[in-house]
């Protein structure tokens, strides 16, 4: 700027002192220096709704496990005792209950991850990319129909005059009476969690690239013996990801074994206990067994890092 | 990568014909809800009575699916919202800090969704009548809320990390150096490199909250998401065909959110680290 | 370091201060004015007031009907159109199910409920439901003799509901598949009944009750009196029986529309109901009869009750003066099976069913009404001169998941 413009004062240099900075430049200069109490705001407001809104309840929850009911009004009181308790393990049909459960989560976590992987390797490796978009699509897609209505729709197809047995019927195979049975909750678990089982297996895998197989070929390997030792363990943390939700999303539902099914599972007697009896504090306590089988399988799949493909 | 044939030719076409197969297992159970959706007639019986779209009309005209399609909605909306904000803090404390509990933060937010519904239901059920007690608390579409976004906060954090170790420091390091503060870096340099990741996290969050039932089913009072009302309806034989209607509404309507969801989730942030296949 | 231990102590507080808590409020029960069963009559209303535009109902299914079902059976929309209280109704599958539904919230969210007797008195005990003035109910003085006052809904003389209907709990079978009509509850109890796989039962712990009941008729050594009131050897029969049953079940139901379902699809043959699933079967044109075996029935008396803290205790009032009127219980009544409190709606059953009036619906027939083993919550006080022995209601709850297995 031309001095003889300026009125005759000469153009103030601004000194990097005096630069005007603006507020929010303050603000960030501050965070960047102090860097505590950025962690505190990054990390306060998550960490502070995941303790008041979910740990404080849950806690809560779990405490009352060693409440008790007033048996004429049903209504909970802090009396303490381990009386749950001791009717948990006393009786056998909540063991028996809780086995089924167990043996259908594994079942089904099995089914699971058979009918995914196929499909995810196809996808993964073998589709060419507008395939694989499409396929992606395909797998999510159901996800988005209401879990209500895909296991009412389950409760319709094999019922005893439904569409199963109407195509056996017409195919001349005889009939199968598993419309509310075992089997058919099985079935619709595994139909259910399907997605949710593909997903984690697909993206594991895309950290098999080309190279580890020929790589593998190079040291003689057949596909077979590259997939046992090459790709699987290296997709383990997207199965064993899968496998954690077929597996918790069996141990807790309370709504498909009531459809299609004619046994208790651990979510409806949990569910009975408080949505209709509320007996909170033993619907709690057996709570706790799904839980605790959870942690020790979350514990587990920590150890083997499913966490990064999560 | 994936034209390159390092698989032999047996196992493609028996991975093709596998794939069909599990696919056409995902979708004969929606074709079955479709069909129904053009039953004639109220009962779920097979084969179908008749053919008739008289359905679509009565669902369309029922107040109570509209109302409870914007509380599904708002829930969402507001779930998301909520997830994105705390998931993006939570991924970027975790990313950029090292402390103490760093680890224990991830399996924690990953707990409301690992652990069964029923116990988050059960625990955020006692909590609401509990603080009904303490301060008022009603079950209202804020309780619905509430539920909703504690699942949805991992769905948003583990997009965001698994973008954030993706991106390179560098370039924020770089942004510093030219002078920019805190504030301006986020704005330009780390926001954008995120975006798409956000908006996958969010249609996630969103798909979520929109087909909960477990935990809504704890949380509601006597608001109604659209789960709730197909949930009470189910049980009512006369209304289960507008069920089969709305149903195959959704999925059709969804088929838009959920591509734009898998095309971001493919494509890069803008300057992300390139690694081969 | 610092903001572990903060959070650990602001968890320990948290916990400690729910532990120890305030008084004797426990967590989820109202804490109004209608803690205690003796409260004083002065705070009863004395009139009805305006309208607050709006009422939340926990009912059983049929008994508030708008006409989405059936065009011709709707007695809300005149109440709305009267009233301006606009209706929003949530259907109980059990009893259980609605004493937790009306308690949600401290009872803020319901207004009212069609309580059956296992549930009235727990209300009642609970302090959930407040008295009820029935001098704003002009109709009152037409009910039954027997329901004017009875020990499930009015406890020192003060009233706390208006009853509704009553019916049995029947017998309900496919005539193409159970050939002769069943005079007794044989073929749903043996284990080797000629129906195994296609029988069906309630799945509710009050369900003990039938199974005394058929247990008092077949096994008087026993000496079961009131089914409700059982011994540990009775209870224990009881629950051998209903094991034994469990090995012919098919499918149990708990919401009307299993049953109903499970009998169209044919997977049901034979087993208990209501009367409004025989009358929705029926009127779809399947073959189904329903008899009361001679051994006698378990049944249910319903009292709509209104919620200690409801939100619209004016619209309860007027729902309640509203369902009092003879005209509507003999079109809920025709609905849904079940029998009109008032005798004053027998004249216009009978225009609608005839002779069904008596012969089915027994419509006034105190005699027939005291032959029911109406619903009630087994305590463990017999009330008789086995004093305190009889089983309360949270054995039943467990017995229950144990004979379901």
């Amino acid at each position: 700027m031309d001095p003889r413009l300026d009125g005759g004062e000469g153009i103030a240099e601004p000194a990097a002192a005096e630069r005007e900075i603006s507020p929010l430049g303050r603000i960030s200069a501050f965070f960047h220096r102090h860097k505590g109490a950025k962690l505190a705001l990054l990390l306060g407001p998550p960490l502070g709704w995941m303790l008041v809104v979910y740990l404080g309840a849950l806690s809560l929850l779990f405490l009352s496990a060693f409440w008790s009911q007033n048996p004429l009004t049903a209504e909970i009181e802090r009396v303490w005792t381990l009386n749950n308790f001791k009717d948990l393990v006393g009786n056998d049909v909540y063991r028996t209950i809780a086995l089924r459960t167990v043996g259908v989560a594994a079942a089904v976590t099995i089914a699971d991850l058979i009918l995914a992987f196929p499909l995810a390797y196809y996808a993964q490796r073998i589709a060419r990319p507008r395939v694989r978009t499409l396929l992606l699509l395909s797998v999510v897609l159901p996800l988005w129909s209401s879990y209500l209505v895909r296991v009412y729709a389950w409760r319709v197809i094999l019922s005893g005059n439904g569409i199963l047995n109407w195509t056996l019927a017409k195919l001349h195979l005889g009939q199968l009476e598993i419309g509310y049975s075992t089997w058919a909750i099985w079935l619709t678990f595994t139909y259910l969690w399907l997605p949710f089982v593909v997903l984690p297996i697909y993206a594991s895998l895309e950290r098999v690239s080309g190279s580890f197989f020929e790589a593998s070929a190079d040291l003689g390997a057949t596909w077979l013996t590259t997939l046992r030792r090459v790709v699987i363990p290296m997709a383990m943390p997207g199965i064993v990801a899968g496998s954690i939700f077929s597996f918790s999303l069996t141990l807790g539902d309370y709504i498909a074994p009531q459809l299609v099914g004619n046994t208790q599972f651990i979510g409806n007697v949990v569910y009975q206990s408080v949505g209709i009896a509320n007996d909170i504090p033993f619907a709690a306590a057996f709570a706790l067994v799904p839980v605790a089988i959870m942690g020790l399988y979350l514990w587990g799949a920590r150890r083997l890092g499913a966490f990064e493909a999560l | 990568m994936s034209t390159t044939n390092l698989e032999p030719r047996g196992v493609r076409i028996g991975m093709r014909i596998a794939s069909i197969f599990v696919l056409a297992f995902l979708y004969i159970p929606l074709l079955v809800i479709f069909l129904y959706a053009f039953n004639s007639s109220v009962a779920q019986s097979w084969p179908l009575h008749g053919f008739s779209l008289k359905w679509f009309g009565v669902a369309w005209n029922n107040d109570d699916v509209r109302s409870a399609l914007l509380n599904s909605i708002k829930a969402g909306l507001g779930a998301t919202v909520i997830a994105l904000s705390l998931g993006s803090l939570a991924a970027f404390a975790v990313h950029r800090f090292n402390f103490f509990g760093r680890q224990t933060v991830s399996f924690l937010l990953v707990l409301p969704i690992a652990l069964p519904g029923i116990v988050t239901g059960m625990a955020l059920n006692s909590a609401i009548n509990f603080g009904g007690t303490i301060f008022g608390l009603h079950f209202s579409l804020f309780t619905i809320i509430v539920g909703h976004a504690t699942f949805c906060i991992v769905v948003v954090y583990n997009n965001v990390i698994a973008r954030l170790r993706r991106t390179p420091t560098s370039l924020t390091e770089a942004s510093m150096d030219l002078g920019a503060n805190g504030w301006q870096t986020f704005r330009n340099v780390t926001f954008p490199s995120l975006a798409t990741a956000l908006v996958a996290g969010a249609l996630l969050a969103f798909a979520l909250s929109f087909d909960e039932i477990v935990v809504t089913n704890f949380t509601s009072g006597t608001e109604t998401t659209l789960p709730k009302w197909i949930y009470n309806n189910l049980r009512l034989p006369n209304f289960r065909p507008q069920v089969n209607v709305v149903a195959m509404v959704v999925v059709l309507m969804s088929f838009i959110p959920v591509y734009i969801a898998q095309r971001l989730s493919e494509t890069a942030g803008i300057f992300e680290r390139g690694e081969g296949r | 370091m610092i903001r572990g231990r903060l959070f650990a102590v602001l968890t320990a507080i948290m916990l400690v201060a729910a532990a120890c808590g305030g008084g004797d409020d426990t967590t989820g029960s109202n804490n109004g004015t209608g803690g205690d069963t003796g409260g004083d009559t002065s705070s009863l209303p004395t009139e009805i007031g305006p309208g607050e535009g709006a009422l939340n109902l926990i009912a059983w299914v049929g008994y508030v009907e708008d006409g989405s079902n059936d065009p011709n059976y709707d007695w809300v929309t005149p109440f709305e159109k009267d009233t301006g209280c606009k209706v929003k109704v949530k259907y109980g599958d059990t009893s259980d199910e609605m004493v937790q539904l009306m308690r949600q919230g401290g009872g803020t969210v319901y207004d009212g409920v069609s309580a059956s007797g296992d549930a009235s008195v727990r209300l009642i005990a609970g302090g959930d439901v407040q008295e009820i003035n029935t001098d704003l109910i002009p109709t009152y003085g037409d009910v039954m003799s027997s329901l004017q006052e009875p020990g499930h809904n009015t406890i020192d003389g003060k009233h706390y509901g208006v009853p509704y209907l009553w019916g049995p709990n029947v017998l309900m079978y496919r005539t193409d598949v159970v050939k002769e009509a069943p005079t007794s509850w044989e073929p749903v109890f043996s284990g080797d009944s000629p129906y195994a796989g296609q029988v069906t039962a309630y799945d509710s712990p009050i369900y003990i009750a039938d199974a005394a009941l058929y247990l008092k008729a077949h096994n008087p050594d026993l000496g079961i009196t009131d089914p409700y009131e059982l011994t540990q050897d009775q209870f224990d029969a009881a629950i051998d029986l209903l094991k034994e049953q469990n090995g012919v079940i098919g499918k149990y139901w708990v919401g009307y529309a299993d049953e109903i379902d499970g009998f169209a699809a044919g997977d049901m043959a034979i087993g208990t109901s209501w009367p409004y699933q025989v009358n929705v079967l029926q009127g779809e044109k399947e073959p189904v009869e329903a008899v009361v075996p001679d051994e006698g029935v378990t049944g249910w008396a319903d009292t709509w009750m209104m919620s200690s803290n409801a939100p619209h205790p004016n619209c309860m009032y007027e729902w309640m003066k509203w369902t009092m009127e003879p005209d509507v219980q003999a079109e809920v009544g025709g609905w849904f099976g079940g029998t009109p409190s008032l005798t004053t709606a027998c004249d216009a059953l009978k225009d609608q069913f005839g002779k069904a009036a008596d012969t089915t619906y027994h419509c006034g027939d105190d005699a027939f009404l005291s032959e029911i083993a109406l619903w009630k919550t087994p305590v463990p006080d017999c009330g008789d001169d086995r004093g305190e022995t009889c089983i309360d209601y949270s054995e039943w709850t467990r017995a229950w998941t144990e004979v379901k297995g």
